[in-house]
């Protein structure tokens, strides 16, 4: 008669003593979790609608750091800037990075020396790699320059401590630093393209050229989604790089939407101001992320 | 025509990363010659950072380029000890590196283990909460995060980069995808002789996921070791910085001194880089199997 309620009665209990053991694994890691990331970005969104400064609290103000945001200078050359870096980082990264996986995903003697090598770059300091590069680029002596000059090129460019050029010097040195880590995960992608696809392409008869449109860019339709939302991300958030390569110069011709933030928040103390800078940089990559997952869902259905 | 006629050999399943198919003739030449042009490009930096580091101050601008460091200056690598605080930057940066990856690994796989192999109500909503965040830029928090920490007093401390770096939802992430590949029935049989779940993750998952283990720490080692952003943010006494830190405010302080920078600047990568690869095979691993980075 009761066997009913005893089931769910031991159910209830099997549920109740899995939540609990659950929790206690995620729990050390959870609390730090919620602590340093999910409040803090809770806070944003309060923080932007205030203004606030070291000293005192913070005073709600509703709209008006957006208002002040949109009559500010700065503010959109930073923006304009970040597309800009985006808009040659992303298509650059994604073609060198694949083609370099096309390549070692051959039997070619030296593939797996260059795969460990090409990761370098992403292991190695920032702050080494643009020391190097901004000498590798200076504009009288520097080794890049040197050879431009050898190949014909009469007024190579100034490099790092020219506006119009900064920011392409910047972009090859981004490009250079990821496209190991973004090579590799082609790479990965490549591997679970089945080779029955390429035999059977081959026996009809298709092209190199047809092969890689019928076969590989389908096959690869996943990975490159997800490498170009990372890469999305990446591009919108650069920072360090820029930091010490260049500090957003000369003049502001490499300032970016997150050094903006930086500066305003740790060099100005403008927390709420700040604050309002970094929600245009969240609601950026949540935009574009969101556009590019219903983008990929359209197409894959 | 040769190509057309050549079938690519099977593939060994379980081999992965291996290369498919075997390239010919010209297209071959053409191979080697592409890869060739990449291997320097990408190598060509890391060669003049080391050849500059032996140079004396003088030679490393010149026209035309010095490519081969004639004359070694050996020295530059003992005077920076003495012209820099190295030691202290170096200090600082294993400790942490050390610290936040044994917090990293430790409760990323505890709490890995929760999300894959015990289930309860909630824990599915809550494992999306740590993947939306990945996609969420440290950047756009970074001021709030700051305010915060600053009133828990922590600015300032080597904790702040601890508490920065060690709660990542990276490795809850990559350690989840390696638990799912474990067989249930393997975490039944051991419900069923009576161990507990503790003792299930101890004694039979974490002995299983060594690799994955060493992965994390691998790719956790990489990232705090090269982190400049945390350190620039919170540390500000000179006694507290890390190598990063330290490295760039030589640079500022001795920015004519090329050599001697070169040579600080081979010092912050050697590390890490006989770290990386001395278990290159874990980190390519880990990064092929998650996609993220930190």
């Amino acid at each position: 008669m009761t066997t009913i309620a005893d089931t769910r009665r031991r159910r209830g209990r099997v549920v109740a003593r899995n939540t609990a053991v659950g929790w206690s694994f995620l729990l050390p890691n959870f609390a730090g979790f919620v602590i340093l990331t999910m409040v803090p970005v809770g806070l944003l969104f309060y923080y932007a609608f205030t203004e606030w400064d070291v000293f005192g609290g913070a005073t709600w103000t509703g709209l008006e750091n957006f208002r002040q945001l949109a009559r500010d200078a700065s503010f959109w050359t930073a923006l304009r800037n970040t597309l800009y870096y985006a808009a040659f980082h992303i298509p650059l990264t994604l073609g060198v990075s694949l083609g370099l996986a096309l390549l070692l995903n051959r039997k070619l003697r030296g593939v797996a020396f260059f795969r460990t090598v090409a990761f370098f770059p992403y292991i190695t300091s920032i702050v080494a790699i643009a020391q190097i590069w901004n000498m590798l680029f200076s504009p009288g002596f520097g080794p890049v320059n040197e050879v431009l000059r050898w190949i014909g090129v009469d007024n190579p460019p100034g490099w790092t401590t020219s506006a119009d050029a900064s920011m392409p010097a910047v972009i090859v040195v981004g490009t250079w630093r990821y496209m190991g880590y973004y090579m590799l995960l082609f790479l990965a992608g490549l591997q679970t393209i089945p080779a029955q696809l390429y035999e059977a392409a081959l026996v009809d008869g298709a092209s190199a050229w047809q092969r890689f449109r019928a076969v590989t860019l389908p096959g690869l339709r996943h990975t490159t989604f997800f490498i170009t939302v990372l890469l999305t991300i990446e591009s919108f958030k650069v920072l360090d790089l820029i930091l010490v390569m260049t500090d957003g110069g000369p003049g502001q011709s490499t300032l970016v939407l997150s050094q903006y933030i930086f500066q305003k928040g740790f060099e100005e103390n403008q927390f709420g101001y700040a604050s309002a800078v970094s929600v245009v940089l969240f609601a950026i990559c949540f935009v574009v992320t969101v556009v590019q997952f219903v983008v990929n869902k359209r197409r894959s259905a | 025509m040769t190509t057309l006629l050549q079938t690519p050999p099977p593939r060994v399943a379980g081999d992965e990363l291996q290369p498919v198919r075997r390239l010919s003739g010209g297209r071959r030449v053409l191979g080697y010659l592409t890869l060739g042009v990449a291997a320097v490009l990408v190598l060509l930096p890391f060669y003049w950072m080391v050849m500059s580091s032996l140079k004396s101050n003088n030679d490393v601008f010149t026209v035309p380029v010095q490519w081969i460091a004639t004359d070694p200056v050996w020295s530059n690598y003992l005077d920076i000890w003495s012209k820099s605080d190295m030691t202290t930057w170096l200090g600082n940066t294993v400790l942490l590196s050390a610290v936040v990856t044994l917090l990293q690994v430790f409760t990323g796989s505890f709490a890995a283990y929760g999300f894959a192999k015990v289930r309860f109500p909630g824990r599915d909503v809550l494992f999306l909460a740590y993947i939306g965040t990945l996609a969420v830029p440290w950047q756009s928090y970074m001021v709030p995060q700051f305010v915060m920490m600053s009133k828990l007093q922590l600015t300032d401390t080597l904790w702040a980069i601890v508490a920065l770096q060690a709660f990542g939802a990276l490795g809850v992430f990559l350690m989840k995808q390696f638990y799912e590949t474990v067989p249930d029935e393997l975490i039944d049989a051991a419900r069923i002789d009576g161990m507990s779940e503790y003792g299930i993750y101890r004694r039979i998952m974490l002995p299983l996921s060594v690799p994955a283990l060493a992965s994390l720490t691998l790719i956790t080692l990489v990232t705090t070791w090269n982190d400049y952003l945390g350190p620039l943010l919170y540390l500000r006494s000179p006694d507290l910085w890390t190598i990063q830190l330290g490295l760039k405010s030589f640079i500022n302080q001795y920015n004519a001194e090329y050599a001697l920078i070169m040579t600080g600047s081979v010092l912050s990568v050697l590390p890490i880089l006989v770290i990386f690869l001395a278990g290159q095979r874990y980190f390519v691993e880990g990064i092929a199997t998650t996609g993220l980075k930190g």
